[in-house]
């Protein structure tokens, strides 16, 4: 390697180092101020050298897990059934208008297209579903408004069911008097697993990190996901204990909150799923990354 | 008469299940796009939830003529402007220049770890990103007020009430979550550059920084117009979570913080004004389509294959 070249790569890894740092630190001051002692917190501050650590924030959290489990159930409800239900609809729209002989299929295809160009921003989509749909404080409002489906999803998926699913063998299956449905599911989910995976990932990864549906259309703490809670706590850290199923205990459980430990607890909770479930979804995540902005 | 009557019937057998199947899609397309659509009429309307969405009575452009007449109008306008004008540029910069450091660098293991944490910050919500803020800027316990400040000597600032510091934070946080992203997109088609140019350039003695500057910037320069395109095209869209969760909704910073959508979404769901925010949402609605129209439009004389439509 010459001197040029070894430059290079030097200064490429600072920068690198640098970026990266960067990216992380801020997670692991979260995490080291989850467990530092309270009363050191009031005095240096979130650090990541703590003078002594603690565990009260945690502790607090344990007494309110029932809240947080619930909110943890909500939270995998909504993105499990929300995911499946998308990529069902995603690829029941996308593989009839991969066909190029639907009558029809272009004025369609322009329907969903022109979605992705134009739209009636949130005021008439609130009045819309609240008014005619009544979805206020339901389960349907964490999983259809907004996320359910997209334009970008379908076009994605059709285009990969057009370039991957061999128009003869979809012929032949229909000779041998298959029907469409049959096809379908036979034949053109078998061979679009990767395309699959990867839209079900970035719906999955939406769902799980939805607060604006329930900041719109969420009043009832009971439907509440983790996001929402999460939010919830970062304007009123009393949130908890002032819904706690104990009531008699919520001043108690006032009186004894560790508040600025327990922001930071609170928010690890909320963040370690998705550190822990990252490096197995990875690979397919980074693939998808370049398929969307290729085709977009 | 019959003959053709058949035909029908064998092209509805034929293609019947095919309709079927898009059903559920067009009636979620229906409700959740279209209606919506029509509804941007509520804007020439007084809105009376007694009466319903279709029901109330037209007043014209009445609600325009008070938007435009607040001071709000512009500043909205002139805030989500400047702030997706600062996030393309600079957004632009950070993401080819990490990608193009990345690609040089030869150890596969380093250049793996590099990517995957980069990409954190893309992965986690808006909520979670104001709570690592908030342990940054949070006036008594912050990391900024309580280590770096008092580092450097400089008194602490009350980081949620002083508007002129947002500008600067809003970009770092939008480029710190998003510039990940965008990166692993132009490494990909850095990857894709055919070897035998740089094969060549380094035969005829050129520097990396030529190469970077003759090679690798032209030959990517088809996806850096598209996104930045796309960019333009989006202008007067905000993510409503950078400009919300962020700043924690605090008043004292809307100078600096509010954005077209977060005036609307407050005066929908806080202040109950929905004639207003619906003004804005119209006006946000139509400028953004015009945009998106003019911006493939360019795209279409400069490439007609990078183009949408």
């Amino acid at each position: 390697m010459n001197k040029e070249n070894r430059a290079w790569q030097w200064s490429a890894h600072t920068v690198l180092i640098l970026f990266s740092a960067a990216c992380v630190l801020p997670f692991l001051l979260l995490v080291i101020s989850s467990v530092t002692d309270e009363n050191a917190i009031v005095q240096n501050g979130y650090t990541f050298f703590p003078d002594k650590f603690g565990l009260q924030a945690y502790d607090y959290l344990r007494q309110q897990s029932s809240l947080i489990f619930h909110a943890y159930g909500i939270t995998v409800l909504i993105t499990v059934v929300g995911t499946t239900a998308s990529l069902l609809i995603t690829s029941l729209l996308a593989y009839p208008l991969s066909r190029r002989d639907l009558p029809g299929g272009t004025a369609l295809a322009f329907i969903l297209f022109f979605t992705l160009l134009f739209n009636g921003g949130l005021v008439p989509t609130y009045l819309i579903y609240t008014q005619l749909f009544h979805i206020k404080n339901t389960l349907l409002a964490l999983i259809v408004p907004g996320l359910l489906m997209n334009g970008f999803n379908v076009l994605l998926m059709r285009t990969f069911f057009m370039t991957t699913v061999p128009v003869p063998v979809l012929e032949s299956a229909s000779m041998d008097g298959a029907g469409e449905f049959k096809m379908y599911y036979k034949i053109v989910l078998p061979l679009s697993l990767p395309i699959l995976a990867t839209v079900g990932l970035f719906q999955g990864l939406a769902y799980w990190n939805d607060w604006n549906n329930g900041l719109i259309y969420v009043t009832d703490p009971k439907l509440f996901s983790l996001q929402n809670v999460l939010n919830r706590i970062m304007s009123d850290i009393q949130f908890l204990a002032s819904n706690s199923s104990m009531s008699s205990h919520a001043s108690d459980a006032i009186a004894k909150l560790p508040s600025e430990t327990f922001r930071m607890a609170i928010a690890v909770i909320g963040v370690i799923p998705i550190l822990i479930a990252y490096p197995f979804f990875q690979k397919y995540f980074v693939k998808g990354m370049t398929i969307g902005a290729v085709k977009g | 008469m019959n003959h053709s009557h058949n035909r029908f019937g064998r092209k509805l057998r034929k293609f019947g299940p095919l309709y079927l199947m898009m059903i559920p899609g067009l009636i979620y397309l229906a409700i959740n796009n279209y209606l919506p659509m029509f509804g941007l009429s509520i804007a020439f309307k007084d809105i009376n939830y007694r009466k319903g969405i279709w029901g109330s009575d037209w007043i014209g452009l009445k609600n325009f003529e008070y938007l435009f007449k607040t001071s709000d109008a512009y500043l909205i306008t002139r805030n989500t402007i400047l702030y997706n004008v600062a996030f393309i540029i600079i957004g632009l910069v950070v993401a080819v220049g990490v990608a193009i450091l990345l690609n040089e660098i030869k150890n596969k293991i380093a250049s793996r770890l590099y990517q995957s944490l980069i990409i954190l910050p893309f992965l986690i919500s808006m909520v979670l990103v104001s709570y690592l803020v908030y342990a940054m800027l949070s006036i008594d316990n912050g990391f900024v007020n309580k280590t770096i400040l008092p580092a450097l000597g400089l008194d602490p600032i009350s980081w949620y009430n002083e508007p002129k510091y947002w500008p600067y934070i809003l970009v770092f946080v939008n480029v710190w979550k998003g510039a990940g992203y965008a990166c692993i997109v132009y490494l990909a088609a850095i990857i894709g550059i055919d070897p035998e140019y740089y094969e060549a350039a380094t035969l005829d003695g050129a520097s990396k920084w030529q190469q970077i500057r003759k090679i690798t910037i032209p030959l990517i320069s088809p996806v850096i117009i598209m996104l930045t395109l796309l960019g333009i095209g989006r202008i007067f869209y905000s993510d409503f979570g950078l400009f919300y969760q962020v700043p924690m909704n605090s008043g004292a910073l809307f100078d600096t913080t509010n954005v077209i959508d977060t005036y609307v979404f407050r005066g929908l769901m806080q202040l109950g004004d929905i004639g207003m925010s619906s003004a804005a949402g119209f006006y946000q609605s139509l400028v953004g389509f015009i945009l998106v129209l003019l911006s493939n439009y360019i795209v279409r004389k400069i490439n007609r294959e990078n183009a949408l439509f």
